[in-house]
C-alpha cells in the first residue's frame, strides 16, 4: 500500500515538474526584460509553487482516501465527524501561507509604485484602436497603429512572423533608463499591456495613471490592449523597441518637433488624381476599413455606410469637416489630429470615388478629388 | 417519527385525489407547486445551458485558428457578451434556485414554499427577461458587445441601441432573482418541521440562505447601476460621464460591488450540494459541520468587502491595494476549512462511486485548482500580468465550469431518481462525467498558459504563437460541448419513460435527511402535516 | 394562519432591506465622491478649493517635481496646453501657474478640465485654492485664454515622494452646462 502512495506522489511531482519545465520554455509569465517584470515573475512562481505545494498535500489524501476507503475493499465508515484540533490546524497553517505569500507581494508593489527619479516620460494614450505616444521632455508625438494588412486578417494573404503583433511605427525607448509611463484614454477603457516589460496599466478617459520601466535588455517588447474596447479590441497591438542611449538620442533627432509622424503642415503641393487614389486606399485600409469595411458599407448603425453616403459625396468643405472633427460620443475620431493635410486628402479623394460614390459626386456637379490645399483651407477656417 | 410519515403520505395521498396538477399546459403555467417551479427552472436551465454552450462554440470555433474563421469581430463581441450573460444569469443561477425549490421544502419538511404565487412569478419572469436579450440578436444593429461586465463608458456613451433592451432584460433577471431569493430565505426561517433546528438543517438548506441573503444584498445594487446606466443614457444624469462630472471608474465600484458577491452567489449552493453528496457516497456523516456553516457565512462576508481586486490595474492608492488584496487573501482560508473538511469526511469513510459522487471528486480537484489560480490573482504585483488575461479565463472557468455546473450536475444526478422514482443509467452517467472531465480540463487548463504567454480575453483573433494552445481548448470545448448531449439524453429519457418507479424511498444506501423518507416520486404534495424530525 | 403572518412579516423586512440595499447603490455615488476626496482617489481631491491650514510652514529642506500635461478628451478641437512644463515646489509653498486654451472648434463651446494627479498617494497632498477646473469654462468662438491654477502641496505628504504630475483632460460639457454658465473666473482673455 505505502509504496504505491509514494509511488503515486513521485508520478504527479515528477508530472508537475515537466509541467513547469515546459511552461517555462513556451507559455509561462516571461521573466521580461525589465527590473519590475523580474521582480513579478519571481512572485508568480513563488505563487505557483507555493499553490502546488499545497496541492500535492491535498490532492494526495484524497487519491489515498480513495483508493484505501473503497467500499469494495470492504472499508467500513468510521464514526467521527468532528475534531477540533485539526479545524485550529487547517486554519492556522494556510493563514501563515498566506502570510509568506503577503510578504514579497508587499514589498513588488511598493516598487510598482515609486516612480521617483525617471529620467524620461512617455505619456500614452489610448484610442479605440490606435496607441499615441508622446515624449514629452523630447517633443515627439505620433500614433501607432496595426500594420498586419486586412488580407493577412482575411487568410488572402500569408501570415508575417509577428502578425498582429506589428506597428507602423513601434515607441523607442533608451536601455537602462528609468521611463516613467503616463497613461490615459481618449474614448473608453483600454489598457497597455507588455507582458515582457512588466506593465498592464489601464488606460481610463480624464484620469492618468502612471507605471514605470527600467528596460535591462535591448530588443522589441511586443503586447496588446488588455481591456475590452470595443469592435477591434484585438487589433491594436503595442511594440516597444529598447535601444542604447546613443541610438535612441538618434533616433531623437531623426523625429524633432514638427517633423514627427504625422506633422500638421501646410498645404502641400497638388497631386494628381491617380496618385492621391493609390495614397487613398493605402491610408483608407490602415485608418478606416476595420469600422467603414473595405466595401464602404459599414456596420451599420455603430459604423455608417460611406457607400452612398450623403456628407461622403456632398459638399467637399462639409466632407472634409466631418473627418477633421470626428462625431463627439462616437467612434468618429477627429482625425485632424492624427493625419496630415496629404493623406486626409488622399481618404477623401479615395472614399469619394469609390464604391459608385464618384456618380453621386459627379451628380451634384463636385469633384471627387480633394487637395491637400482644400484640407489645410478647412482647417484653418475653422479657426477663427 | 414513521408514524408520522405514513400518516403524511395518507394525508398526501387523500389529498392528491382531490387536488392534483392541473392537466396540460396550464399546470405549468399557473403552478404554485415548488415541484413544479422546481421543473421549470431546472428545464430553463438547460435550454439555457445549450444556447451558452453553443455560443460557447462558436467563440472556440473562431479561435480554432489565427485569421478570420466563422465570424466578424463585431459578432464576436456580441457572442462573448450573450454567453457570460447567459452563463451566469440563464444556467446557473436558476439550476440553484431549481434545486433550492424542489429540495428546501422537501429538507426541511415543509409542504411547499413560502410565498407560492411569488414564486411561480419569479420563475415565469425569467423566460422572458431572456427573450428580451436575445431578441437584440436578431434586431438591426448590434446586439450588446461590452462583455458581460459592460464596463463604462463602452457600455454608456459608446454603447449600441440595444443596450436599454440588454438594461431592461438585467432589471427583470435582477427581480426575479430578488424574489425567488426572498422566497427561500422566507421558507428556511419560517417552514421548518418541528425539530428542524438550525444546527440540524441540511448544509444545501444552509447555503441557500446565506446565499438568499446575498442576493438580497447585491442584487439591488446591480438595478440601481443598470438604472444609472439607463440615466446616463437618456436622462441626461452623469453618474458615469465625466464630462457631466462622473466618473468611469464608479460604474466598476458599483458593479463590482454586486459582481464579486455574485460569483460567491453563484457557488455558495454548490458547496452545500456538495457536502451532501460527499457524505452520502462516503457513508460517513459530515465532518465538521458547524466549520463548515461558519465557513459558509464568513466567505459570504468577506465576499461583500474585496470587489475592488478586480480593479488592480486602474490605478489605485497602494493603501487601498494592499487592504484588498489582504481582504482578498483571507477568502482562501474559510475556503480551505471547506476543502479540508471535505476531505477529513472521505477519510476513513465506506466510498462508493456513482455518478454524482463522480461529479463531486471532479469539484474536490478541479474547484481546488480554480482556488489555487484565486489565491496567484489576489497578489497584485502578478495580477497587474494575469488580469484580464486568459489566466482569468481559465481561473474563473475551473470554479464556474467545474465548480458550479459540477455541482448542479451531482446534484442532478443525486437527486433525480427522487424525482422521477427512476434511476438513470449509470453506465451513461460515468460516460458523461468522464467526457466532461477531460473535455474541460483540455478546454480551460491551456488557457492558464495562454493568459501567461499574453494573450488578452475577448479577442476574435490572436498572433501566430498563440496557435497550438488554442487549438487544444477548441477541441476540449467541442468535446465538452458533447458529452453534454449524453447529458440531454439521460435527462429526456427520464422524463418520457413510463416504467414502473424501480428506486426504494431511500435511493442510496448513504443517504440521510428528511427527503429520502418519502416515496421515489414524491406525491404531488407533500409534508402537508409536518414531519417529527428525530 | 400564524405562519402566515410570520411570513408576512419576514417578507416585509426583506423587502426593506432590498429597498434599502438599492437606496444603498446611490449613495455609493456620494459615498464614492467623499472617499475619493477624502483619499484623493482620481484627483476628486483636485476638484474643489482647499485653503491652506493655518500655521502651515514651508518646508525648504525639500523640493518635489511638479510636471504638468494636458489632455484633449476625444480630440475636441482646442489647444490647451500647461505655459510651464515643469517647475519645482517646496511643500506648504503656494505657486501660481497658467494653462493656455484656444476655441478652435469654430463654435461656443462649454468645456470642464478634470484634473488627475499621479502617484496617486500623492493625490489628496496636491492642494488647489484656484483652479479652472472647478467649474465649467465657457469660451466664445476663437477665444483665447490663459486660466490660472494656485496650488501648494501639503508638507504631509511622503517623504518618498519626489515627483507629481498634474494633468489636467478638457472635456467637451455641452448638454452637462451648470448655471453659472460663462464663467470665467481668474481668468486672463486674450
Amino acid at each position: 500500500m505505502h509504496h504505491r502512495i509514494l509511488r503515486l506522489i513521485l508520478f504527479f511531482t515528477s508530472a508537475l515538474f515537466v509541467l513547469t519545465a515546459y511552461a517555462e520554455s513556451e507559455l509561462n509569465m516571461p521573466v521580461g526584460g525589465t527590473i519590475l517584470s523580474e521582480e513579478i515573475y519571481k512572485l508568480h512562481m513563488a505563487g505557483f509553487y507555493v499553490c502546488c505545494g499545497i496541492g500535492v498535500v491535498v490532492f494526495g489524501v484524497l487519491i489515498y482516501s480513495l483508493i484505501r476507503f473503497r467500499k469494495s475493499k470492504g472499508a467500513q465508515a468510521a464514526h467521527f465527524h468532528e475534531h477540533l484540533g485539526v479545524e485550529i490546524i487547517w486554519t492556522t497553517i494556510p493563514f501563515l501561507i498566506l502570510v509568506a505569500l503577503a510578504i514579497p507581494a508587499t514589498i513588488v508593489l511598493g516598487h510598482i509604485h515609486n516612480t521617483d527619479k525617471s529620467a524620461l516620460t512617455l505619456k500614452i494614450t489610448g484610442y479605440q484602436w490606435k496607441w499615441k505616444y508622446e515624449y514629452l521632455d523630447q517633443g515627439i508625438s505620433f500614433f501607432s497603429v496595426l500594420s498586419t494588412t486586412q488580407d493577412q486578417i482575411n487568410n488572402k494573404a500569408k501570415k508575417s512572423e509577428w502578425y498582429l503583433l506589428e506597428v507602423d511605427h513601434e515607441a523607442v525607448v533608451p536601455i537602462n533608463t528609468k521611463i516613467k509611463l503616463l497613461i490615459t484614454a481618449d474614448d473608453v477603457i483600454h489598457s497597455w499591456w507588455v507582458p515582457a516589460l512588466g506593465v498592464k496599466q489601464d488606460a481610463i478617459p480624464g484620469y492618468i495613471n502612471e507605471n514605470w520601466i527600467y528596460v535591462t535588455k535591448p530588443g522589441t517588447y511586443r503586447g496588446q490592449c488588455g481591456e475590452l474596447c470595443g469592435l477591434n479590441h484585438g487589433f491594436m497591438p503595442i511594440v516597444v523597441k529598447a535601444v542604447p542611449q546613443a541610438e535612441f538620442d538618434q533616433w531623437v533627432k531623426n523625429h524633432h518637433p514638427g517633423n514627427s509622424f504625422t506633422p500638421l503642415q501646410p498645404a502641400l503641393n497638388p497631386l494628381t488624381g491617380d496618385a492621391l487614389l493609390a495614397l487613398g486606399k493605402a491610408q483608407y485600409e490602415k485608418n478606416c476599413v476595420m469600422c467603414h469595411q473595405a466595401n464602404g458599407a459599414g456596420l451599420p448603425p455603430s459604423f455608417p455606410a460611406l457607400k452612398k453616403s450623403r456628407i461622403v459625396t456632398g459638399a467637399p468643405d462639409a466632407a472634409i469637416a466631418f473627418v477633421l472633427s470626428g462625431v463627439p460620443g462616437t467612434a468618429m475620431q477627429a482625425f485632424g489630429e492624427q493625419l496630415d493635410d496629404q493623406n486626409i486628402a488622399a481618404i477623401m479623394t479615395y472614399i469619394r470615388s469609390a464604391w459608385g460614390n464618384s456618380d453621386l459626386v459627379k451628380q451634384q456637379k463636385y469633384s471627387t478629388v480633394i487637395q491637400p490645399k482644400d484640407v489645410a483651407k478647412v482647417r484653418q477656417g475653422s479657426k477663427p | 417519527m414513521t408514524e408520522a410519515i405514513i400518516h403524511t403520505h395518507a394525508a398526501a395521498d387523500h389529498f392528491d385525489a382531490h387536488h392534483g396538477p392541473e392537466k396540460g399546459f396550464k399546470r405549468w403555467l399557473f403552478t404554485t407547486n415548488h415541484k413544479d417551479i422546481g421543473t421549470l427552472y431546472l428545464l430553463f436551465s438547460l435550454v439555457m445551458l445549450f444556447i451558452g454552450g453553443l455560443m460557447a462554440l462558436v467563440i472556440r470555433a473562431e479561435l480554432f485558428e489565427p485569421g478570420k474563421v466563422l465570424i466578424d469581430p463585431e459578432f464576436f463581441n456580441q457572442m462573448t457578451t450573450m454567453h457570460g450573460l447567459i452563463m451566469v444569469f440563464g444556467v446557473i443561477m436558476p439550476a440553484m434556485a431549481g434545486l433550492a425549490n424542489w429540495m428546501i421544502p422537501l429538507m426541511i419538511g415543509a409542504p411547499d414554499m413560502a410565498l407560492p404565487r411569488l414564486n411561480n412569478w419569479s420563475f415565469w419572469l425569467l423566460p422572458f427577461a431572456f427573450c428580451l436579450l436575445m431578441s437584440t440578436l436578431i434586431m438591426s444593429g448590434p446586439a450588446p458587445d461590452f462583455g458581460w461586465t459592460f464596463y463604462a463608458p463602452l457600455s454608456t456613451t459608446y454603447g449600441p441601441k440595444s443596450t436599454d433592451f440588454f438594461i431592461f432584460s438585467v432589471h427583470m433577471m435582477g427581480a426575479s432573482s430578488i424574489m425567488a431569493a426572498l422566497n427561500i430565505v422566507v421558507t428556511i426561517f419560517n417552514m421548518r418541521a418541528p425539530g428542524m433546528t438550525w444546527g440540524k438543517l441540511p448544509l444545501f438548506v444552509w447555503s441557500w440562505l446565506v446565499t438568499g441573503f446575498l442576493l438580497l444584498a447585491v442584487m439591488p445594487v446591480l438595478a440601481g447601476c443598470v438604472t444609472m446606466m439607463l440615466m446616463d443614457r437618456h436622462f441626461h444624469t452623469s453618474f458615469f460621464n465625466a464630462a457631466g462630472g462622473g466618473d468611469p471608474l464608479l460604474f466598476q465600484h458599483v458593479f463590482w460591488f454586486f459582481g464579486h458577491p455574485e460569483v460567491y452567489i453563484l457557488i455558495l449552493p454548490g458547496f452545500g450540494i456538495i457536502s451532501e453528496v460527499v457524505s452520502t457516497f462516503s457513508r460517513k456523516r459530515l465532518f465538521g459541520y458547524k466549520f463548515m456553516v461558519a465557513a459558509t457565512v464568513l466567505i459570504a462576508f468577506i465576499g461583500l468587502i474585496v470587489w475592488m481586486h478586480h480593479m488592480f490595474t486602474t490605478g489605485a492608492p497602494i493603501t487601498a491595494q494592499l487592504y484588498f488584496m489582504y481582504a482578498t487573501m483571507l477568502v482562501a482560508i474559510p475556503t480551505g476549512i471547506k476543502i479540508f473538511n471535505w476531505l477529513a469526511t472521505l477519510f476513513k469513510g465506506s466510498i462508493t462511486f456513482e455518478t454524482p459522487m463522480l461529479f463531486a471528486l471532479g469539484f474536490l480537484v478541479m474547484f481546488t485548482i480554480g482556488g489555487f489560480s484565486g489565491v496567484m490573482l489576489s497578489l497584485v504585483p502578478a495580477d497587474y500580468q494575469y488580469r484580464d488575461s486568459y489566466f482569468v479565463v481559465a481561473h474563473f472557468h475551473y470554479v464556474l465550469v467545474s465548480g458550479s455546473l459540477f455541482a448542479i450536475f451531482a446534484a442532478i444526478y443525486y437527486w433525480l431518481p427522487k424525482w422521477t422514482g427512476r434511476m438513470y443509467s449509470e453506465r451513461l452517467g460515468q460516460i458523461h462525467f468522464w467526457l466532461s472531465v477531460i473535455g474541460m480540463n483540455l478546454a480551460f487548463l491551456p488557457m492558464h498558459f495562454l493568459g501567461l504567454a499574453g494573450m488578452p480575453r475577448r479577442i476574435p483573433d490572436y498572433p501566430l504563437q498563440f496557435t497550438d494552445f488554442n487549438q487544444l481548448c477548441t477541441i476540449g470545448a467541442f468535446i465538452f460541448g458533447m458529452a453534454q448531449l449524453v447529458f440531454l439524453y439521460i435527462i429526456l429519457k427520464e422524463c418520457v419513460s413510463h416504467t414502473k418507479p424501480d428506486v426504494s424511498n431511500q435511493v442510496w444506501e448513504g443517504a440521510k435527511g428528511l427527503e429520502w423518507t418519502l416515496p421515489s416520486p414524491p406525491p404531488y404534495h407533500t409534508f402537508e402535516t409536518a414531519p417529527i424530525v428525530p | 394562519m400564524n405562519i402566515q403572518k410570520a411570513n408576512k412579516r419576514l417578507t416585509f423586512m426583506l423587502v426593506c432591506g432590498v429597498i434599502f440595499m438599492f437606496g444603498f447603490c446611490y449613495m455609493l455615488v456620494p459615498l464614492y465622491e467623499l472617499i475619493c476626496k477624502k483619499e484623493g482617489i482620481n484627483g476628486k481631491s483636485a476638484r474643489s478649493v482647499t485653503t491652506a491650514a493655518p500655521g502651515m510652514k514651508i518646508d525648504y529642506s525639500r523640493t518635489i517635481k511638479v510636471d504638468f500635461i494636458t489632455v484633449l478628451h476625444h480630440d475636441i478641437r482646442f489647444k490647451f496646453i500647461p505655459l510651464h512644463r515643469r517647475i519645482d515646489i517646496h511643500p506648504g509653498e503656494t505657486k501660481l501657474v497658467y494653462f493656455f486654451a484656444e476655441n478652435q472648434t469654430g463654435n461656443e463651446m462649454t468645456v470642464q478640465a478634470i484634473p488627475s494627479i499621479t502617484p496617486t498617494d500623492a493625490a489628496r497632498f496636491l492642494k488647489k485654492t484656484e483652479c479652472f477646473c472647478f467649474t465649467q469654462q465657457f469660451f466664445a468662438r476663437g477665444q483665447k485664454a490663459d486660466m490660472p491654477v494656485y496650488f501648494f502641496i501639503d508638507p504631509a505628504i511622503s517623504k518618498d515622494i519626489k515627483e507629481v504630475t498634474l494633468s489636467y483632460t478638457l472635456f467637451d460639457a455641452r448638454g452637462f452646462e451648470k448655471k453659472q454658465a460663462h464663467f470665467t473666473k481668474g481668468r486672463i482673455n486674450l
